[in-house]
């Protein structure tokens, strides 16, 4: 049919059947539009390999509190649930108030709740696969690795006790009852940080197990990530060629975000500052010369702060040699050899982009995430719309450089 | 995808009636084997129309909630006095990250190159038509 066919076909309109999309609409329907992308840059013939995304372990707080192993921690949860009216998918957690403000006053809807019909699912595990699985279509992933939400906090969560047994039993639930049910589905399960010794009773107990692909540190923390105690820690993952991957957060209370008035700010900054905080101790007290195969992933904290840290660790230690003997190069160098996942990219200007891809050797150290389904997730189409990466570059990025740090097959 | 060998038409796409003062419609239109889905806006009297795909990472920016600007009033000694709307502006928010479209311009109010693919919008006779 060409423009001056006077057969020309009317054309059909189709009235939309959800006008406004909400957290009730189905998240098909609210990733639609990656289509698109999909189209545009044949992403289907891509291995695509999600290396942050979430669920909502919330929706299922009372099927996770029965794996808690202390008869008296478990006595307390259901006390908990049962007696205080807002506790039945809280008890024991450190849930952040501040964290409501993320959705913008209802103008991001996927934030605050994934609330669509699951309908068939026989539990809260299965309608988080379920709800997963629809996401990685819709944003044509191959490989999903999936963390928690509220539990990334349990680094500061005030009882450490507690903040241990939450996560030993967080992944027991999620080894058993997600990572069975979906292969496409992987995850890096949360280290108790507090405790060394659990750490590495961890580390044993789920290393082997399928879809099990590295260890977590939640960064909103206090600890210094040098200290003595944890050597144990990094010497177990590195024979076992398991990554440690470090994933900010925000914390609003904080001395520095205390004085912030607006949720913008203190998540510009402090999503930031704490894996800034880690790597800096990271590399100063010369992590990486003595665990030199350790595979070190920093994840959620966007781009930009790494070329910032690059040139400002690099200027100190040239002057201050002595305060980190261990290097024998300069800080940038371990950085470059590290790993970063991409979101939340900042694209704002073209030029300084480009020179924190190169910065970083992007072609080989940054692996594509979404963070779906929070309010800042990045669909793969980001990545594929690089005007300064090449397609070797492109298809690196969106998978192939997880797939050699995860041996992904 | 949007792209259509076929000259511009005007395509009646709905009833006066059914885009209310600050009211909004998404239909979406298919012509020759593609389609384009379009909002449809109504503020004091005026429509106007743009594509369902947001300038930032290609979200259905049409679909989003409708909301009067947020502005911050100061006082004479340059205080803030807090939020309030501008009655006098209405924004669609795209709903994937929250860009925020004036929709009067199409355009982000604080990045105005961030802007809707707009289509010309005729109304007579009862009827709404959009030229795509
Ligand atoms: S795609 Fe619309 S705000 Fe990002």
């Amino acid at each position: 049919m060409t423009a001056t066919d006077p057969a020309r076909t009317t054309p059909a309109v189709r009235r939309l059947p959800t006008q406004e999309i909400t957290t009730r609409t189905d998240s098909r329907e609210i990733l639609a539009n990656a289509r698109r992308d999909t189209e545009r840059y044949g992403l289907d013939d891509y291995f695509i390999v999600d290396v942050d995304s979430h669920h909502v372990e919330l929706d299922s707080w009372p099927e996770i509190l029965t794996y808690l192993d202390s008869p008296v921690m478990r006595d307390t949860a259901e006390q908990m649930m049962r007696n205080w009216p807002n506790a039945a998918r809280l008890a024991l957690h450190n849930h952040s108030p501040g964290l409501t403000m993320q959705d913008v006053s209802g103008r991001i809807p996927h934030q605050a709740a994934l609330a669509e019909d699951t309908p068939d699912t026989t539990s809260g595990a299965h309608r988080d696969v379920t709800l997963v699985q629809r996401a990685m279509n819709a944003m044509s992933i191959d490989v999903q690795v999936v963390f928690p939400q509220p539990m990334l906090e349990t680094g500061l969560h005030p009882q450490p006790e507690v903040a241990t047994a939450l996560l030993q039993a967080y992944n027991r639930w999620f080894a058993a009852e997600v990572l069975t049910r979906e292969p496409r589905i992987k995850t890096m399960l949360g280290l108790p940080f507090e405790n060394p010794d659990a750490c590495l009773e961890t580390i044993r107990e789920f290393a082997d197990h399928p879809g099990v692909i590295g260890f977590l540190v939640t960064s909103q923390r206090h600890a210094g990530v040098h200290r003595n105690a944890y050597m144990p820690v990094y010497a177990e993952l590195e024979r076992r060629g398991l990554p440690i991957g470090f994933h900010a957060g925000p914390n609003q209370s904080d001395t520095m975000t205390s004085t912030m008035n607006k949720f913008l700010s203190a998540h510009a900054m402090s999503f930031v500052t704490c894996n800034m905080t880690h790597m800096t101790n990271w590399v100063i007290n010369g992590i990486p010369e003595r665990f030199p195969g350790l595979k070190t992933i920093w994840i959620e904290s966007g781009l930009a702060w790494v070329p910032f840290m690059m040139q400002r660790l690099d200027h100190e230690y040239y002057m201050r040699q002595s305060d980190a003997p261990l290097l024998t190069k300069p800080p940038s160098h371990y950085m470059r050899e590290m790993y970063y996942t991409s979101q939340p990219m900042e694209w704002t200007d073209d030029a300084l982009l480009a020179s924190t891809l190169r910065a970083i050797d992007a072609p080989n150290t940054l692996m594509y995430s979404s963070d779906w389904p929070h309010w800042d997730f990045d669909v793969p189409g980001r990545i594929a719309a690089l005007p300064f990466l090449d397609d070797h570059a492109k298809r690196n990025i969106l998978g192939e450089t997880a797939r050699k740090v995860f041996n992904l097959g | 995808m949007t792209t259509t060998t076929e000259a511009p038409r005007a395509v009646d796409v709905a009833g006066s009636d059914e885009i209310d003062e600050r009211g909004r419609l998404v239909v979406e239109i298919g012509v020759g084997g593609t389609t384009v889905t379009v909002g449809i806006f109504r503020f004091r009297g005026e429509l106007r129309a743009y594509e369902n795909v947001c300038a930032h990472q290609g979200g259905p920016a049409c679909q989003g909630r409708v909301v009067q600007r947020v502005r911050e009033k100061l006082d004479e000694s340059r205080r803030s006095q807090g939020l309030v709307f501008d009655a006098d502006s209405m924004h669609v928010v795209c709903p994937w990250h929250g860009f925020e479209y004036e929709v009067a311009t199409g355009r982000h109010p604080g990045r105005p190159d961030y802007a809707l693919r707009s289509f010309p919008v005729q109304e007579s006779g009862g009827r709404i038509r959009v030229t795509v």
